[in-house]
């Protein structure tokens, strides 16, 4: 990883808040990130940790009453967050393209696959149906889809799974946006097709120099795929690191007991998987110092007390933990 | 087209079916269409030869057979009490019936679609639980209750519309007549399944906006009206147009009581007085018409979803 790639996006100090104001849980808390040109990124973390949450505001999809309270999306010079609806439909779809985690219910069951591909550059470009339609069919065989010329006018139920993440793939790339999102878009699926998708994810960023924002709990994927990491525990960024760093060298607690659960496939079988034991913490209460604490086998008295900010330990690696930060004697910003 | 021709084949047994229970529903019911005919007074021996006349001395299935082949036929007899041929007596009452009825199916769909998208859009808002409330009460009034407090209110207090008194089309009123006398019947019909409808609308579209592939749409940019019409309309429609066309089966209902109400000269009043005179033909010909109208009702919306929803042309 070069530090001085070329950033594409930058999200900071990025706050959304699910619920209503007083019963909500604040399920992103001040998360920032960059995404680089060309990269992609993994964001990992455990089921609730905020990580489509994140993805979501990215989009300024939250559904409300859930919604985005705070911080700055960074697209070419421009805040997402203060773009009115409109201008952000320009960047829906054009500018940012989005893979969801569900193929089966992620496409509509009235509308042709055609019809569906084809609104997308109806919406964006300066395009006709026809030429929209025509473009539909090159995109479908991109993403390997046979006898796409017939298949645009199937519906989605003529479609198997792995079929139809490729259809929503060749959705999300239709107008080359700079930054495609992928929300677990593994995980419904198959695991022979699994690869088949990701291997597709990854050679269409690689030739579309487009950032990739991958969104998983999968670390097998995150070492296939991913040029950074980006570790999430209960809506903050705990550890970032470029993947050799995380998998041989990781600093946080958090990030060290989510790669002692992997399986090692031929690995030792006499030595036990280790679960993290206690679950994440209810976000609905007032948090005080470091949320992993209560789970921690590092935990010193002053996590309780102090909340850890991300620091970097070097130029491939940022790390909040303050156990981590004392013993190297990293001294807290003036501020905090 | 082939999904059409089955759904018209299908159909075939539903009516002969319908036809046999309204055939026997009235041989069912109380009482004896001789003596209703002749009166207390008259001797067995008069009876006797009245119903002989009628057929009503064969067999049933006889009787119905008879019966079938004639309707099929178009026709029904004549009626008891008046002699005239009944299918000159129930078409120009079918013409007024539907008039009423459709009159009531479009101020139901316009209300209903309307104010159920507006309460969708803002769920939870104000409007919303006002609207729904209001749809709740408008249900439940019986259209009789409501017909009769509407009369009292527009057209004997603030005498701003007619009664009764609706001619035949034909008649010297001419449209602008026409469009008086249906205003109260028409709103008295149309406001319990507007509330029904306006209530499905609602719900349908807030289960569909809520589908997951609302969101992809969402995220693929599109401008919010084709996102809506595209991606929550057009997958809601099927079990709208669903209730709609039930509706309108309970406006065909609604509309018979109305019109007695409103001595409205259309089937249902003419039910009505045929009831009143046990004029078996004439029941006959009023139920199986009013039936084969709530069948040919479901045939279209049965069509109608199928051209909305692929997998329904499939199946």
């Amino acid at each position: 990883m070069t530090p001085d790639a070329e950033i594409a996006l930058a999200v900071s100090d990025l706050r959304t808040r699910f619920g209503g104001d007083r019963s909500g849980a604040t399920v992103v808390d001040g998360v920032s990130f960059s995404l680089k040109r060309g990269r992609t990124t993994a964001l990992v973390g455990e089921s609730g940790s905020g990580k489509s949450a994140t993805a979501l505001s990215l989009l300024r999809l939250i559904d409300a009453p859930g919604r985005i309270i705070g911080g700055e999306i960074r697209l070419g010079g421009e805040n997402l967050l203060s773009l009115d609806e409109t201008e952000m439909e320009a960047v829906r779809g054009a500018k940012i393209g989005m893979i969801f985690q569900d193929p089966l219910t992620s496409l509509n069951p009235a509308l042709t696959i055609g019809k569906q591909i084809a609104e997308v550059l109806l919406a964006h470009k300066d395009v006709s149906r026809a030429e929209a339609e025509a473009r539909a069919v090159e995109l479908l065989t991109h993403v390997g889809v046979a006898n796409a010329a017939l298949r645009v006018n199937d519906y989605p139920h003529h479609f198997s799974g792995g079929m139809r993440q490729r259809v929503l793939i060749a959705m999300a790339i239709s107008c080359s946006p700079q930054i495609i999102i992928a929300d677990e878009p593994t995980t419904a699926l198959d695991v022979t097709i699994q690869a088949k998708i990701l291997r597709l994810l990854h050679d269409l960023q690689q030739e579309m120099r487009a950032s990739l924002l991958l969104i998983t709990h999968d670390l097998g994927v995150v070492a296939a795929m991913a040029d950074e990491v980006l570790v999430m525990y209960a809506g903050r960024i705990v550890e970032r690191a470029d993947v050799d760093t995380l998998f041989h060298a990781p600093q946080h607690p958090y990030t060290k007991a989510l790669l002692a659960c992997v399986t090692d496939i031929g690995g030792d079988r006499s030595v036990p998987l280790e679960p993290i034991l206690g679950t994440a913490p209810d976000l609905k209460q007032q948090q005080v110092g470091c949320r992993f604490a209560p789970r921690c086998p590092a935990v010193q008295d002053f996590c309780r007390r102090e909340d850890p900010c991300l620091m970097a330990l070097s130029d491939r690696q940022e790390v909040a933990c303050l156990v981590v930060q004392r013993e190297r004697n990293l001294m807290a910003p003036a501020d905090a | 087209m082939a999904f059409i021709a089955r759904r018209l084949v299908g159909v075939v047994p539903v009516i002969l079916g319908v036809s046999i229970v309204i055939f026997l529903l009235i041989q069912l019911a109380p009482g004896d269409t001789a003596t209703a005919l002749l009166g207390p007074q008259a001797t067995e021996a008069s009876k006797e030869e009245l119903r002989r006349a009628l057929g009503l001395d064969k067999a049933l299935p006889i009787q119905y057979g008879v019966w079938l082949g004639h309707a099929l036929t178009g026709d029904f007899g004549r009626s008891i009490a008046t002699q005239i041929p009944v299918f000159d007596l129930v078409l120009p009452r079918l013409v007024n019936t539907l008039i009423l009825t459709f009159a009531s199916l479009l101020l139901a769909v316009i209300i209903g679609y309307a104010i159920g998208l507006f309460a969708a859009l803002r769920s939870n808002s104000i409007f919303d639980r006002l609207a729904m409330s209001v749809a709740l009460l408008a249900g439940s009034a019986p259209p009789f209750w409501l017909g009769l407090v509407l009369v009292l209110l527009f057209a004997i207090h603030l005498r701003w519309l007619p009664v009764s008194g609706m001619q035949d089309l034909a008649g010297d009123g001419g449209f602008v007549d026409l469009l008086l006398h249906l205003i109260l019947p028409a709103i008295t019909t149309a406001l319990g399944p507007a509330a029904i409808i306006t209530r499905i609308v609602r719900s349908s579209l807030v289960e569909a906006l809520q589908r997951p592939h609302v969101r992809v749409a969402r995220a693929k940019g599109l401008p919010r009206a084709e996102l809506l019409q595209r991606h929550v309309i057009l997958n809601a429609l099927p079990s709208i147009v669903t209730i709609t066309g039930l509706q309108l089966g309970y406006l065909l209902g609604g509309a018979l009581l109305t019109e007695v109400v409103f001595a409205w000269p259309g089937l249902g009043s003419l039910l009505y007085d045929s009831i009143n005179a046990r004029d078996l033909p004439v029941i006959q010909a009023t139920t199986l018409l009013i039936a084969l109208a709530f069948v040919l009702a479901n045939i279209i919306v049965d069509v109608i979803n199928a051209g909305l929803d692929p997998r329904l042309r499939e199946a």
